[in-house]
């Protein structure tokens, strides 16, 4: 009896913190905020070479100036408004302006051939927030939870979430595993160079002075992403071929009165979307795998491709879950679950806050703001991108030859001020060519990104760990909790194994009936 | 957008060659990873496992990825198949070659003056566009820049010797 009154007692305590947060988001001030980093947020996420994580990692250095809960409202709604704007690049121009809007062209793009692109961006908009909402929801409930649940974890079980957190990058990912392994243990090489925090010794610099602070992340960010995406966007020499939109409120209305018929569709996304978003596998791979069962369970399957607003749906919603889930891991245990929450990690390292467990417990003002700006971004959002889409579409008529040299000129600018430093502008150009190089040769970058970024705290929960075993690996399954952990590593490691496997059983298993 | 360049349809580097290339590189890497976690030691000291001990194991990693890469590049790669055709290539290299050249001059110049090199010479080498839409935008910009992050935002970037004697 006890606990539920304590659990209940803890309920209403997490609904006032949510309060404060609101009061604290709706200060002038931080509104302001909040509508200017949606607005750069989607433009961000039309134009091409410019998306939601080297987006913010090249404007993390305006907000130093702020307080840390104005700063993350901004870069947290950067995030939100790229998310939108990646469908309307995707309606339009069929170019999906990041990745995780690829899906949204299958669809989308039909529809506004068919003249219905008001309906397909009503849809892709509404869908879009419908599925952040959920993943918001559900990131108030659990997230205090995890984190709770988290602060019992000693150094072997943080190893084992990192593990875990690892493992599922190399079972879900589409490219071949031992690309992901390479670039991801490339990741935490490069994570290690400079000094090294236990020892105090400098390793893997080789005499170069320019390497003793280490290799930053940002700047890999914008290097890979932002170059990179530079570059393969020349390879390709795309037109902006688009057709155009006005949005007007009789076409949003008849679209919402439309949507529920979907419902199911929906929601199936949004837990896939969550799911997907909360292990580190992303919104791209979750927004194909919501689109594919949509299509293999509606009715209108058949259809899907020419046009069918349900398969506008299902990915667009599954992304935005997706790409908000992954603030949940991040958040609660430090472990962001996409490259974009790893660079919203890497500012809270920089405004002096430690992102896990702690933070529910020491910044709650920080954590509770955060989350409470992810329901009025959300909103702000979809007013935004409903009312401004003639505006966006005019953005991407401007060519790229103007378009990409001042892209240029700021990730220039967002890698110098990491540190002040010209070495380190020199060093994104050289990410910059290696990201396209492995782009092309289908190495997937964010397992590299995200061992840039935790590969110091991995290493030292694992050296940590040994030294409390005398060395011995048998420490990460000395209790049910961290065998738990690292057995659930492996199962997401070995997971396209498993799944044929059961396939193969079951198979058999028919065959005999 | 630039015209593709004429000539060059349909000829390239190899996939093949380049995905062995990466793989090689990879090694490379894991070698040198392996050789610098050596030179401070990555067994375990008195006081734990010394500084090379993580990094050891992880070029340990990068090296057997790398192999198992190139095997497969050697063994599931058609010939056939292009990296992209020469054109394609020169529109990459279009923005490699000025950027390069513009990230190795913001030391000496700062960002400004590099910035509108950059802009005015990619504009007018590869969008063709006449001075009087090529200037406003070279200027404007980095003007932009400024205001935004030094005065608003108070964030300094790397000036040259023109910003110095203009007095900022």
């Amino acid at each position: 009896m006890k606990n539920i009154a304590d659990r209940g007692r803890g309920e209403m305590e997490e609904i006032a913190n949510l309060f404060t947060g609101f009061g604290t988001v709706l200060q002038p001030f931080n509104i302001l905020v909040m509508v200017v980093g949606i607005l750069l947020g989607v433009i961000i996420g039309v134009l091409p070479g410019l998306g939601g994580a080297n987006g913010v990692a090249i404007l993390l250095p305006l907000t130093f100036s702020m307080s840390p809960t104005s700063a993350i409202i901004m870069l947290s709604c950067i995030y939100w408004g790229a998310l939108f704007g990646g469908a309307i690049t995707s309606v339009l121009f069929n170019i999906p302006g990041e990745p995780w809007s690829v899906a949204t062209t299958f669809d989308g793009h039909p529809m506004a051939q068919q003249g219905k692109a008001g309906e397909a961006l009503t849809a892709a908009f509404t869908s879009s927030f419908v599925g952040a909402l959920f993943a918001v929801i559900m990131i108030t409930l659990v997230a205090p939870l995890v984190a709770a649940f988290a602060l019992r974890f000693g150094p072997a079980e943080k190893f084992g979430v990192y593990f875990l957190a690892f493992c599922s990058f190399i079972g879900m990912s589409k490219e071949p595993p031992f690309k992901t392994i390479a670039a991801m243990m490339i990741g935490f090489a490069l994570a290690s160079v400079g000094l090294d925090g236990m020892t105090g010794q400098l390793r893997l610099t080789f005499g170069f002075t320019s390497l003793l602070p280490g290799f930053d992340f940002l700047i890999a960010v914008i290097g890979l992403f932002g170059i990179g995406e530079i570059l393969l966007t020349m390879e390709e020499g795309l037109r902006f071929k688009g057709r155009s939109a006005v949005i007007n409120p009789r076409v949003v209305f008849q679209t919402w009165a439309e949507l529920p018929r979907y419902w199911m569709t929906s929601l199936r996304s949004c837990v896939i979307g969550c799911w997907m978003g909360v292990t580190p596998a992303g919104a791209t791979p979750a927004s194909f795998m919501s689109y594919g069962i949509a299509k293999r369970i509606s009715k209108k399957g058949k259809n899907f491709g020419n046009g069918e607003i349900e398969g506008v749906v299902a990915p667009e919603t599954a992304a935005h879950a997706a790409g908000t889930a992954a603030l949940l891991p991040m958040l609660s245990l430090g472990v962001p679950g996409s490259p974009t929450a790893a660079v919203l990690l890497g500012g809270l390292l920089i405004w002096g806050l430690q992102p896990g467990p702690m933070l529910f417990v020491e910044n709650k003002d920080f954590v509770w703001g955060l989350i409470a700006s992810m329901y009025l971004g959300n909103i702000v959002g979809l007013i935004i991108v409903l009312t401004c889409v003639p505006m966006l579409a005019a953005i991407l008529r401007i060519p790229f030859s103007i378009i990409a040299p001042i892209i240029l000129v700021l990730c220039a600018i967002g890698a110098y001020t990491v540190h002040n430093s010209t070495f380190d502008v020199m060093l994104m150009m050289v990410f910059g060519v290696v990201g396209y190089i492995l782009k092309k040769c289908n190495y997937p970058l964010a397992p590299m990104v995200l061992a840039i970024v935790l590969g110091d705290k991995a290493e030292e929960s694992f050296r940590q760990s040994l030294l409390g075993s005398q060395g011995s690996l048998a420490v990460f399954w000395s209790n049910g909790l961290v065998g738990t952990i690292m057995a659930l590593g492996l199962i997401a490691l070995f997971w396209p194994f498993i799944s044929t496997a059961w396939a193969r059983v079951r198979a058999m298993a028919t065959a005999k009936i | 957008m630039t015209k593709e360049p004429g000539g060059a349809f349909g000829a390239g580097p190899s996939h093949r060659a380049v995905e062995i290339g990466v793989a090689v590189a990879t090694i490379v890497f894991a070698l040198i990873v392996i050789g610098g976690s050596a030179q401070v030691g990555f067994n375990w000291a008195s006081d734990g496992p010394r500084a090379g001990f993580f990094p050891f194991y992880i070029g340990l990693f990068i090296l057997v990825s790398g192999a198992v890469n190139l095997f497969q590049a050697f063994s599931a790669f058609p010939r056939e198949r292009l990296f992209a055709e020469w054109g394609q290539l020169r529109q990459v290299l279009a923005v490699v070659v000025p950027a390069a050249i513009y990230v190795a001059l913001v030391p000496w110049l700062g960002i400004y003056v590099s910035s509108i090199l950059l802009i005015a010479v990619f504009m007018r080498w590869i969008g063709k566009y006449g001075w009087s839409l090529v200037a406003p935008t070279a200027i404007i910009v980095p003007i932009v820049a400024f205001i935004v992050f030094e005065k608003w935002f108070q964030v300094p970037l790397p000036k040259g010797p023109i910003e110095e004697l203009l007095g900022f």
